[in-house]
């Protein structure tokens, strides 16, 4: 990411209209949320529990993916691994071009935007419509996702009225939301009908039965994976799930974090193919894609346990003013600081991990209590290292040697007060330190002085 | 090396001599302490912009007549063993005997009953039962009449699990409310691809 999340951040802030959208947004949901938090008096041990099932699960990772594999097996679906984007993309395409299928309808899924399948798809001839009402919009103007449950968050309607003018309406519109849901109905109705292969996501793969549970809103989801004859699922490999009595804790997480509803209006759960019932034909892709890496730190694979409800991002001050996109990443916000860097690399998204100010609400709202700013620390310590002698670990270590002297600590406040005016903007390298930070005025003298002469 | 051989492989490596956390702990509540299920389902379905009806079983027929009428249903599907008093006279009642999408897309409605609902969330759950039919058969008409038998309700989604145990392999879908969107300004629009209409039945 050139210039990484500083420089990002600051052109998405330029944009009034995007702060306005997010401000709303994001106070909206978070009220919501803790409506329905409220209610129930249980949430703390519910939170323990999904906290303590996924971490079990990325301890015994091996087992339940063997188990899934084989359940999922025994009920007519084919399991394929990919260990990496390339392989899932591939795989993709030749279960398309296996039946001569040029389109394929899907639901929304962070996995496949992570993995880039649409282009993958796009460059094998074959067209992979969005269905998701905000995903749809993305794509009509060749825009990204910038929060993982509502992607479309920078938008207002009428800009949306405005899209869906030039694309895809069949009559003229106005900016009210029924009105725009309608045209997405009708445009989209079709294309479900005629639909012959569905991609999704998954929200969670049921180890003990080889179940794949999706959780929604629209119907889309539904349309994608009931209509077509055949089925891709595409699951990171930390998706799984012991149990499938352990949903009934994830259920209850899961919808009142992300939309602030006691139950999303729907949910599917499938396993394998059913005789006269969805597709005949049943394809998972178990996908590592730096998945793996993340699991081998220690400290750093809590983040494994994310269910993508977005809660952390709805609270969290820098995302509600920066928006996704500064994150330049599928997975933004507090979650995607601590993820991002761990799927591609430390080295390959190095500000990251700084895009926080470590206040701690996100950890208080994940469902799954993801210690994040914990994470963000560890992850932060990785890019010192990487980077040393900072400019910063420099002045770092002179401080401390001024520090550890009485003398030349003293001798260091008189000269402080004296050169004060010429530090509130210091020069070159330092620069990035005091640009963004506001200097304390200092006392006319210090205390042991005033003390002394008392 | 296959990948499948690979990933595990990484799998393993990455957790060497890692720490076994140990069961979850699951101290909540498997009981609610919910008096009264069925008002609370019929008040969380309609906060969810369900149309929802509680009537005594044998007004059912007559009920689900009017709700056809009410809105404008000249066909409406059904599972094909759909119990014959629930079925409407004044109606076109078409089964569903593997109908294509298109068919399914030309019904006004379909009818169905359902293997459970959850009070505390509003929810209904089908299991794709000889009342219940198919998912596309509940997903691609614009109105869906459900009906609900009131020693059908739980109280919370650990009581549905509970029950559901031995249909964990069946297609499962749980429905709370009619299908929406908040993509805009997350303003809530009930009625995207899903049926736009839910009319819940609670009979007892």
């Amino acid at each position: 990411m050139k210039g990484g999340f500083p420089e990002a951040a600051r052109r998405e802030l330029a944009n009034p209209q995007l702060r306005a959208n997010l401000r709303n947004a994001t106070d909206t949901i978070r009220a919501k949320r803790a409506r329905v938090v409220g209610e129930l008096p249980d949430w703390e041990e519910l939170r323990e529990a999904g906290r303590g099932i996924k971490a079990d699960v990325l301890h015994h990772l091996e087992e339940y993916l063997t188990q899934f594999e084989a359940a999922a097996q025994a009920a007519g679906a084919q399991v394929h691994w990919a260990r990496d984007a390339a392989e899932a993309n591939a795989i993709v395409v030749e279960i398309a071009r296996a039946h001569g299928i040029t389109d394929v309808v899907k639901m929304k899924s962070l996995t496949t935007d992570e993995i880039h399948l649409n282009a993958a798809l796009a460059q094998a001839g074959i067209t992979a419509l969005e269905t998701d009402f905000a995903e749809l919009i993305l794509q009509l103007d060749g825009d990204w996702p910038s929060h993982i449950l509502v992607p479309a968050i920078h938008r207002n309607r009428t800009e949306i009225r405005d899209l869906f003018a030039r694309t895809i309406a069949t009559r003229p519109l106005t900016d009210d939301p029924h009105d725009l849901a309608e045209a997405a109905r009708v445009y989209l109705r079709e294309k479900f009908l005629d639909a012959r292969m569905g991609v999704s996501g998954a929200n969670f793969g049921v180890a003990e039965t080889g179940t794949i549970c999706i959780v929604e809103s629209e119907g889309n989801g539904r349309m994608c994976t009931t209509l077509p004859e055949v089925l891709v699922s595409i699951l990171g490999i930390e998706k799984l799930v012991p149990t499938f009595a352990d949903l009934e804790v994830f259920l209850q997480l899961l919808p009142r974090s992300s939309t602030g509803e006691r139950m999303n209006p729907y949910t599917s759960l499938w396993t394998g193919v059913t005789p006269g019932d969805g597709p005949q034909e049943m394809h998972i892709v178990l996908l590592d894609a730096g998945r793996t890496r993340v699991l081998a730190d220690e400290v750093g694979r809590v983040a494994l346990h994310c269910i993508r409800c977005s809660a952390c991002l709805n609270v969290c001050p820098v995302y509600s003013r920066t928006g996704g996109h500064a994150y330049g990443s599928v997975y933004p916000g507090p979650i995607g600081a601590i993820l991002t860097p761990q799927l591609i690399g430390v080295e390959k998204a190095p500000t990251l991990p700084y895009a926080s100010s470590l206040c701690g609400a996100c950890y208080e709202v994940c469902p799954v209590k993801i210690d994040i700013p914990t994470v963000l620390l560890h992850l932060r310590a990785k890019v010192v290292e990487q980077h040393s002698p900072s400019a910063e670990g420099l002045t770092m270590r002179a401080a401390g040697w001024v520090f550890r002297g009485r003398r030349r600590f003293e001798g260091a406040q008189r000269l402080a007060r004296f050169a004060f005016p010429l530090a509130r903007l210091l020069p070159g390298p330092l620069a990035s330190w005091t640009k963004t930070r506001d200097l304390k005025p200092l006392p006319k003298q210090s205390f042991r002085r005033w003390w002394a002469g008392r | 090396m296959s990948a499948r051989e690979e990933i595990l492989g990484r799998v393993r490596s990455a957790l060497a001599g890692s720490p076994d956390p140990g069961p979850a702990s699951r101290g909540y509540r498997r009981i609610m302490e919910t008096a009264d299920v069925a008002p609370l389902l019929c008040e969380r379905l309609a906060d969810y912009k369900a149309e929802v009806h509680r009537l005594p079983a044998l007004e059912a027929p007559r009920a689900i007549s009017e709700i056809c009428a009410a809105h404008h249903v000249g066909r409406l599907g059904v599972p094909p063993e759909l119990r014959i008093d629930w079925r409407p006279g004044s109606v076109d009642v078409i089964e569903d005997h593997g109908l294509s999408p298109r068919e399914l897309d030309g019904l006004d409605g379909v009818l169905t009953g359902c293997t459970l609902a959850i009070a505390e969330t509003g929810t209904i759950v089908l299991a794709a039962g000889p009342d219940e039919g198919r998912r596309a058969l509940t997903l691609v008409p614009d109105l869906h009449v459900c009906v609900v038998r009131e020693s059908q309700i739980v109280d919370g989604v650990p009581a549905a699990f509970a029950a559901l145990g031995r249909l964990a392999t069946r297609p499962l879908t749980f429905v709370s409310g009619p299908s929406a969107t908040s993509d805009i300004e997350l303003d809530r629009v009930e009625g995207v691809h899903g049926p736009r209409t839910l009319v819940v039945l609670v009979i007892r």
